[in-house]
């Protein structure tokens, strides 16, 4: 066993050379390897499926952030002493895994951030700002967060540019042929979701690029919902911007990072000033550090650098394959058991789909069902998904979501439904 | 406690489904609108107050069992509550959510509305309890003039 986790947190990154051989997956082992999916909630063992929201930690990354704070921590750069020494390296390793989980060309090219919302507000205040000019337009779908949402409007409203909006269909598949009409000469960047956080849509982000690229456009991609799921290559994608966050991804929260290609980067303005992010600095005037510290202003978050890179270690060992079936048998299990349930509408329906099962229920309102899977040890999440727009495509003012990890068994569904019937029974049709 | 039937009691259960004083009100001397945009529940809050106390005071909106149930047991028990009552009540209703009521008799001199004792276990979910009391304490300050919208974020 290869395992990223048995590496000390402050040593250097796995040699980047073969890649390990991929190892069985079995989801109740994996299981196991998350201290919290053992515990109990109102006397019922926990069913977690709010993973769209946060994923759990597996002990890989909390031994690394502990290993990091009892052995290793100090503040990176400047300093030559052997604990600052270690850190740096630590940081620089946890940057060398994100560029090799997002086959970046180049780590530079890869920025930390405290998500995915901040990777977005860098490109749009640092690129946006510098580039968006009256009248020029930025893309949107209806789907996307409002994190990919209100930082585009914000920069919009500044710069007197426009933002436009993709349509989806019923099932929540993305409107290619209005993609393609609303795409145009005024399209300055394409902000797109790569998977919906309420609709569970894969979005077919690299035809949006190609296409994209043929008008003049950027593309940013949202990419909170995929990485757990989807095998991500920037390059493949052709993504110019990709942004995502650690802690949906099995990492720690308050760690992100922002892909962008070396050359946008380079021409990008700071977005936030303090240590860190210069070169040189007088009050006759201050230049920038090189990438990718021109991004990184101030103490980054060093430990949650490092969990982050343990996260993505424990993932990446992981057979892909045998986990995507893995997720696509739970996901048609899911759809199949929910579909039984009188009365429950599942929103988001699109033949590309990735883990999420959202749904009404008729005669209950979101939160009651939420609070009655609680008295059932099921934890869902309820409301709007921070998809406001998308809760109006389909007319309802909140639905309740099942999200779902590797680590959950077809048991999590079972049991989902189980209450369900309880909530039924409760609330009759 | 941890059974659905503590917190979603019958009668709750009954006004959640079929809510009393469901109607906007004719002659109301007051009313505001509430908004819990993390789940969307609306509320419209009509009152009529002569003489100092609530002559009748009405609901329309949408929302969850629990903050249908609270609005329309809420209309039933202020018919006829001068407005120090309805703020006295409103404090005992609050101190019970909030898992702070000041002893039995407390509780007791809430008559219905202590069936939402279950909430304090449920944090998260006061608010879809309180929100039309907030809405209607907005619409009795407001007087004559139109309210400010409430929200409970």
């Amino acid at each position: 066993m290869n395992r990223a986790s048995r590496t000390p947190a402050g040593g250097p990154a796995p040699a980047a050379a073969a890649a390990p051989a991929p190892r069985p997956f079995d989801p109740r082992r994996v299981r196991a390897e998350f201290p919290i999916l053992a515990r109990a909630v109102r006397g019922k063992p926990l069913v977690y499926l709010d993973n769209a929201a946060t994923t759990q930690k597996p002990v890989a990354v909390l031994e690394a952030l502990d290993g990091f704070y009892r052995a290793h921590n100090a503040n990176i750069h400047r300093a030559v002493h052997t604990l600052s020494q270690e850190a740096t390296l630590a940081f620089d390793a946890a940057r060398e895994t994100v560029r090799r989980f997002l086959n970046a060309a180049d780590a530079r090219e890869v920025i930390f951030t405290r998500g995915t919302t901040e990777g977005i507000n860098l490109v749009a205040q640092a690129w946006g700002r510098a580039n968006l000019r009256a009248g020029d337009e930025v893309l949107l779908t209806t789907m996307e967060h409002h994190s990919n949402i209100v930082p585009w409007q914000l920069v919009a409203a500044e710069r007197g540019a426009v933002v436009r909006v993709v349509p989806i269909d019923d099932a929540g598949t993305l409107d290619l042929d209005a993609f393609h009409r609303l795409l145009g000469p005024r399209t300055r960047l394409v902000a797109v979701g790569h998977v919906s956080n309420a609709l569970g849509t894969v979005n077919p982000v690299a035809d949006l690029a190609r296409a994209a690229h043929a008008a003049g456009a950027l593309v940013l991609v949202d990419g909170a919902q995929a990485v757990a799921h989807a095998r991500v290559d920037v390059r493949a994608l052709d993504a110019d911007f990709y942004a995502f966050s650690g802690h949906k991804v099995f990492g720690p929260t308050g760690i992100g990072a922002l892909y962008g290609k070396r050359a946008l980067l380079e021409a990008m303005p700071p977005w936030q000033g303090g240590g860190d992010m210069i070169r040189t600095v007088s009050f006759a005037g201050s230049t920038w550090a090189d990438l990718p510290s021109k991004f990184e202003a101030g103490t980054p978050d060093v430990a949650g650098a490092v969990g982050l890179g343990a996260a993505l270690a424990w993932f990446s060992a992981l057979p892909f394959d045998a986990v995507a079936a893995h997720e696509a048998d739970l996901l048609a299990h899911g759809t199949e058991v929910l579909s039984r349930v009188p009365g429950l509408r599942l929103v988001g329906t699109s033949p590309h789909k990735a883990s999420v099962l959202s749904f009404t229920l008729d005669g209950v309102h979101p939160h009651d069902i939420g609070t009655l899977l609680d008295l059932e040890g099921v934890a869902v999440r309820t409301g709007h998904h921070c998809a406001q727009p998308v809760m109006e495509r389909y007319g309802v003012p909140a639905t309740a979501r099942a999200s779902l990890a590797l680590y959950n068994l077809r048991d999590d569904l079972d049991a989902l439904v189980a209450a369900l019937a309880k909530v039924r029974a409760l609330f009759p049709l | 406690m941890s059974h659905a039937s503590d917190l979603y009691q019958e009668l709750i259960l009954d006004h959640g489904r079929k809510p009393r004083n469901f109607r906007a009100l004719e002659g109301a001397t007051a009313r505001a609108d509430g908004h819990n945009p993390l789940c969307g529940d609306k509320v419209t809050v009509y009152v009529r107050v002569e003489g100092g106390r609530v002559a009748d005071v009405t609901f329309t909106g949408a929302g969850c069992a629990i903050s249908q149930a609270s609005t329309s047991l809420m209309t039933e028990a202020l018919r006829g509550k001068t407005l120090e009552e309805v703020e006295a009540l409103f404090g005992r209703f609050h101190a019970l959510l909030t898992g702070t009521p000041a002893d039995e008799e407390e509780t007791e001199a809430l008559g219905k509305l202590a069936a939402f004792a279950g909430v304090a276990e449920f944090p998260m979910r006061v608010k879809c309890a309180t929100l039309a009391w907030h809405t209607l304490r907005a619409a009795l300050a407001s007087g004559a003039a139109p309210a400010a919208p409430v929200t409970t974020e």
